[in-house]
């Protein structure tokens, strides 16, 4: 059953439809069929092992680095199936960024490691800009005033909370469509929690961001639109607000007021 | 509703509903004493209810500490959270309808001594009837959480609204005509002025409830075909 809550198809800009994930025969995710609006901040919240990070995998292809991992279905990127033949997992994960739970700088520069994937994919005209594309990247992920001094400093120098915004520079330098975020805070203190969930308002003008949270008020307090996850299926998906103050399904509300389901 | 994992959390909100319910007895009651020391003159029956009032404004606090500690400590969602939006908002209007039977008390002791008019405040007694069953349905659908009854109090008080007008026409008129009785016949207005008021309130409590079980707010619309 597709459940979407947008009401416009321009606005699309994930089409999930049918998608069937299973690790060896273990099915993982049954069936979600859901679209994810272009710009906004799109939170999976669910019970560990609800298929909610599967999902947010399944959006650049990272399931496939699983042995066993079988998936189905059809998930459009801006209208183009990404499983389809000739489609580069290399290229799609440029254009559908990730970042992870725990930080995970390079063991190397805070500049090189802005500038690790620009240098990958350049071109000799973007190279003569690397000193700027690595200064915008810091900027856009609200760094660059902590670090403009010291960028030849080792990046594992830096508090988890900057690598983490380290690491959301790299992953952004390389100009994707979308951003997937993985646990982003779980690992930070309260006010490094804080400061990232900013940078993520700052940047859904410019990205599509997913976040998977355990945290459901970091959910309520970051996310247009919510989709709840349980046993592999899509249970609820809809916006925020609506979600938070007035869940249409029984199985949300007991998730998100703590009951016993 | 199941519970809560937290057991400490299901009772932290029981006894916020408890409270509001305690809240709402004390003033029905508050206001039905208020009713019958007005029509009969008793002064003794009025000083009660300005006592109880003291009971309502001390719940009023305790029923706003308790939500704000809920929501600083627990981050309440959904029911939860609709279920504390609506007790502090009820046990405002709550306050307030304690406020209007005190001041209809205030008008009773200074009517103490006096002779009832010949009519034996027939008209206040209907309006009267009407809104503590207004008010009764109110608490009743807050307790059981009932939208239906809730939605349907909303009704009661277009009629509520009728008869405070129809009281102020006849007593300005009867002003008119024998302007020797005038204070007491303001005073007949006045409390007619507060029951009108305490369906308001009611009606308010009403919507609450619609908001509480539904998660609709109703406040501010039309009755249909109204």
């Amino acid at each position: 059953m597709l459940q979407t809550p947008i009401a416009d198809a321009a606005q699309i800009c994930l089409r999930v439809r049918g998608l069937t994930v299973a690790y060896a025969e273990e099915p993982a995710l049954q069936g979600i069929s859901l679209d994810i609006p272009r710009h906004q901040v799109t939170a999976f919240i669910g019970p560990s092992g609800c298929g909610k990070t599967t999902l947010l995998r399944s959006f650049n292809r990272m399931n496939e680095l699983i042995e066993d991992a079988r998936t189905e279905g059809v998930i459009e990127l801006e209208g183009c199936n990404i499983f389809q033949a000739g489609v580069d997992p290399a290229q799609l994960r440029r254009q559908v960024g990730m970042v992870f739970q725990r930080p995970n700088p390079f063991p190397k520069s805070i500049y090189d490691n802005v500038a690790y994937g620009l240098r990958i994919q350049s071109s000799s005209s973007r190279a003569a800009n690397l000193d700027q594309e690595v200064e915008s990247a810091l900027r856009r992920a609200a760094l660059w005033d902590e670090v403009a001094d010291r960028l030849d400093a080792p990046a594992l120098t830096l508090s988890g909370g900057q690598q983490q915004r380290l690491v959301i520079a790299r992953a952004i330098a390389v100009k994707p469509a979308v951003l997937l975020l993985d646990e982003p805070a779980s690992a930070l203190d309260p006010i490094s929690t804080l400061k990232i969930e900013q940078l993520i308002h700052q940047l859904k003008s410019n990205y599509t961001i997913i976040i998977v949270t355990h945290n459901m008020q970091q959910a309520a307090r970051v996310s247009d639109f919510t989709a709840f996850l349980n046993a592999g299926r899509l249970v609820e998906y809809g916006p925020a607000e609506a979600v938070f103050t007035n869940p249409k399904e029984r199985q949300t509300e007991d998730y998100i007021t703590g009951r016993r389901g | 509703m199941s519970e809560h994992i937290s057991e400490s959390y299901d009772l932290e909100l029981r006894n916020v509903r408890n409270a509001l319910m305690e809240m709402g007895g004390v003033v029905e009651q508050q206001v039905r004493s208020a009713c019958h020391a007005f029509v009969a003159h008793d002064a003794e029956l009025a000083g009660l209810v300005r006592v109880a009032d003291q009971r309502v404004n001390q719940l009023e606090l305790e029923i706003d500490d308790q939500c704000v500690q809920i929501i600083a400590r627990r981050q309440p969602a959904a029911t939860d959270l609709r279920t504390l939006v609506a007790a502090m908002k009820a046990s405002t209007d709550l306050e307030r309808v304690g406020d209007e039977a005190d001041r209809i008390a205030k008008m009773a002791s200074g009517l103490a001594g006096a002779e009832p008019p010949l009519d034996q405040y027939g008209d206040v007694r209907r309006l009267s009837t009407d809104v503590i069953k207004m008010l009764s349905a109110s608490l009743d659908a807050l307790a059981r959480q009932d939208a239906e009854q809730a939605a349907a109090i909303k009704q009661a008080d277009s009629a509520v609204d009728a008869g405070y007008d129809a009281i102020l026409r006849e007593q300005l008129a009867a002003m008119q005509e024998h302007p020797h009785n005038i204070e007491q016949r303001l005073s007949i207005i006045w409390a007619a002025r507060s029951l009108e008021r305490i369906g308001d309130h009611a009606k308010n409590i009403g919507e609450y409830v619609v908001y509480l079980v539904e998660g609709e707010d109703v406040r501010h619309q039309k009755l249909r075909g109204g």
